[in-house]
């Protein structure tokens, strides 16, 4: 086992990341002006520009979620037993201790088991509940609203708004786990480049060495 | 917004500067009489003058477009005269009108009288009370200068009589045609319609066309005694507004006149006030269908706005629950010409040397002065580019009628009263004028009376000033028990805005509503967001986020302690 400079996260995926970062910030900014926290945009801009960014990150994900299992990606989300309790107990102790986080990126595992948890829980959790209930509420919008009439906007609306909540709870602890690396730059520079120090096999290294050259960064 | 009327210190002012003046020129010109020099004040006006800038104001002629009619009534012979009354030109009308007066004996500017399809309610001017002079009914001699009949002086009048209608006051074009009060009033009264010059009766006759606003609006403007008094969606700048006014009666919008959209066919056209429209989903019909209904739908259709931009959709999603005028109509009372939004009638029946006066205390928008005092109808508050009501309403209205027993320690009285909410798709949300009243009530019977206003007698309570006599003969000659007490109630009255749209660019922006303390803020039990309503949710979300944020904040915290001690 060695460690190398590997490509973990393609440019489709940084693209994605970064495209969906912009547009959760602009969707709770303007969500949370659409329900009534503040008014620092108005009313009417708020929602022209929550809709079309909602619309903009639904094809995002259409084409994430086709990526995801075309290239078989979703393997990295797949809960796992394997390390959970050494980082959790990392974040819980081991960090005030000065210790090195116990987590090494794979090939086959780019995120440590709580992180990849995590990612699993927004996936099939949160976003879909965001996504369904913006576009119902989209659809009411659009003169559909019989479709919805048993369960009504109001209803809507609130599970919209918590799991808008979730969402922002998730930012935060996203951006805060960030600076729990060597450094807040080391966290988000892999997201940037592509590449992160990824601990590989002997066969993983002479398979890529073969076989996807790219993937390895030159020089390593 | 509200111009509150300022009772007390304004007029004790008053009085001071009336006082003070008089006794100093008393003195200087030994003996002038007082009035001479009330007169004198521009706010002060002597005697009862009610009504006379209606004649002054309709007269407005614009330049006539070419006619499409086949018909042109100059040139009829049997239009040249001589005519010497109103219904000897009605005759010559039905001559060859002759299914004319059959149509119009059913018109509600006629019978003043309706009965409503779903409430069963006996309405109509010829029986309701309203909170402005309160009742027509047995004040013919003065209210029946607006019903398109002639003579009608007492309810006794004669409803079958052709001849009687007056074909004129819609039709006639010259400006120059009037109606005075069918019968004498109080000598106090009477004199505001002297001096009148005589009607020239071939020409008003050879003028007849399709009406036009000079004609329904010498009436509908100056509802409840004077220019949009009433409805404050209706005033004498219809007669020639600006397009930031009205788009729809402004020349320079589409110059529409009042039949337009009041389209009917056989002498019965759209719009009611006691059977409304909320919820046309008819829209506009196909081509060369007629309309029947005077809503905003009927050619703007239920999806009038542009479906190019997401505001545009989501807008034509709110017609369903939100009426065009509510947006569209951003105030009540606009382009200079004020509204009465409260009568106190119990300050009525103050006199100077006797005689009845006007203080002209309120200024409006277009320079006018407005009166806020009349011995005959007491104190008025006036109220300009005013924020509307809003609520939910179904369209139909239940009145508080002569019948109608009530419980006055229930608070103010509603004249006319409306149903409708959210979980009522007919329902619209829709803007109101609340008129506020403080007006007599049988006190024994908790009923509304009806008072004796004009009349040349000792009870009318125009010249007379006295409650007790007037509502004890106006309910005695209507043959309805009185109790003998009666007392002031307030009471409110809720009028419909639909005129005056506004253009697009000023009809309300959607945080007029979507926003804390908005237009719609007091509307209870449905989802609108931007109001902040939902405060349970808001607080758990707050609460999440705080705990959050000062998880990591701590769990920061507490990584920067360890860090620091194991470098000590």
């Amino acid at each position: 086992m060695t460690m190398h400079k590997i490509l973990v996260f393609k440019r489709f995926e940084r693209l994605w990341h970064w495209s969906q970062m912009a547009l959760v910030f602009t969707l709770l900014f303007t969500g949370f002006a659409v329900h009534g926290t503040h008014s620092l945009i108005s009313f009417g801009d708020a929602v022209t520009v929550h809709t079309w960014a909602a619309i903009v990150l639904l094809v995002i994900w259409a084409f994430a979620i086709f990526w995801l299992f075309t290239t078989g990606q979703w393997r990295h989300y797949l809960p796992t037993t394997e390390h959970f309790i050494t980082v959790a107990r990392f974040y819980a102790f081991g960090i005030f201790k000065g210790e090195h986080h116990p987590y090494r990126k794979t090939y086959r595992r780019k995120h440590n088991p709580l992180q990849a948890l995590t990612y699993l829980m927004v996936k099939i959790a949160i976003f879909p509940a965001i996504w369904i209930s913006g576009i119902a509420y989209l659809l009411i919008s659009f003169g559909q609203g019989e479709l919805f009439e048993w369960i009504g906007i109001e209803s809507i609306a609130l599970i919209h708004t918590i799991a808008a909540l979730a969402i922002l709870l998730f930012v935060i602890a996203h951006v805060y786990l960030l600076t729990t690396g060597h450094s807040f730059i080391d966290h988000v520079k892999p997201m940037i480049t592509g590449y992160d120090d990824v601990e590989l096999s002997d066969e993983e290294l002479a398979y890529l060495k073969a076989d996807e050259p790219g993937v390895i960064k030159e020089g390593d | 917004m509200i111009n509150h009327y300022p009772p007390a210190s304004r007029r004790r002012m008053y009085r001071f500067n009336y006082i003070s003046l008089s006794f100093s020129i008393l003195i200087l010109t030994l003996g002038w009489a007082t009035t001479t020099l009330a007169s004198s004040d521009p706010k002060i006006e002597m005697g009862i003058s009610e009504y006379t800038k209606t004649d002054e104001r309709h007269a407005i002629i614009k330049p006539k477009k070419e006619s499409t009619a086949t018909t042109d009534h100059t040139k009829l012979k049997e239009l040249q005269g001589p005519f010497f009354s109103g219904p000897e030109v009605t005759k010559a009308c039905l001559e060859c009108h002759n299914t004319a007066g059959h149509q119009f004996m059913k018109n509600k500017h006629w019978t003043w009288d309706y009965k409503h399809p779903k409430t069963g309610q006996h309405l109509g001017k010829s029986v309701l009370i309203n909170n402005f002079c309160t009742n027509a009914r047995g004040n013919e001699g003065m209210c029946a200068q607006c019903h398109a009949g002639y003579n009608m002086d007492s309810p006794d009048f004669d409803f079958t009589n052709q001849e009687n209608m007056d074909c004129l006051v819609c039709h006639e074009s010259t400006g120059t045609y009037y109606k005075t009060p069918t019968s004498k009033g109080n000598k106090a009264c009477s004199v505001m319609f002297e001096g009148k010059p005589a009607i020239d009766w071939a020409a008003v006759a050879k003028s007849v066309e399709m009406p036009t606003r000079n004609n329904c609006g010498k009436c509908h403007f100056y509802g409840g005694g004077g220019d949009n008094v009433k409805h404050g969606d209706l005033s004498s700048v219809l007669f020639d507004p600006p397009k930031e006014v009205d788009v729809h009666m402004s020349e320079a919008g589409e110059g529409f006149t009042c039949v337009t959209c009041h389209v009917g066919e056989g002498h019965e056209w759209a719009g009611s006030r006691y059977e409304m429209l909320v919820n046309d989903e008819t829209g506009t019909g196909k081509p060369g269908m007629p309309r029947e209904t005077a809503s905003c739908e009927s050619c703007h259709s239920a999806s009038p706005h542009p479906i190019t931009s997401v505001q545009g959709i989501k807008l034509n999603s709110h017609t369903q629950t939100v009426a065009c005028e509510t947006c569209h109509i951003p105030a009540i009372a606009r382009g200079g010409v004020a509204t009465e939004v409260d009568w106190d009638w119990r300050t009525m029946g103050k006199l100077k040397d006797g005689e009845g006066f006007k203080l002209k205390e309120y200024t409006q928008g277009d320079g006018h002065h407005r009166a806020t005092y009349k011995s005959i109808k007491g104190t008025f508050t006036y109220a300009e580019d005013l924020e509307p009501m809003y609520a939910w309403f179904d369209g139909t209205m239940n009145y508080t009628t002569i019948a109608t027993k009530f419980d006055p320690s229930k608070g103010p009285i509603d004249i006319n009263s409306f149903s409708g909410s959210h979980d009522d798709p007919g329902s619209r949300i829709y803007p109101f004028k609340r008129m506020h009243t403080t007006q007599p009530y049988d006190k024994g019977n908790n009923t509304l009376p009806y008072m004796h206003l004009w009349g040349n007698d000792d009870s009318a309570l125009w010249g007379n000033y006295d409650f007790g006599k007037a509502i004890e003969a106006g309910m005695k000659k209507n043959g309805i028990p009185y109790s003998g007490e009666w007392g002031f109630i307030e009471t409110y009255s809720y009028w419909p805005i639909n005129h005056m749209v506004a253009p697009k660019d000023e009809a309300l922006s959607c945080s007029s509503c979507h926003s804390h303390d908005g237009r719609l803020d007091h509307l209870e039990g449905f989802y609108m967001p931007g109001r902040g309503k939902n405060e349970i949710l808001d607080l758990i979300g707050l609460l999440a986020v705080l705990g959050t944020l000062g998880g990591v904040l701590g769990h920061g915290a507490l990584r920067m302690i360890a860090t620091r001690r194991r470098k000590v």
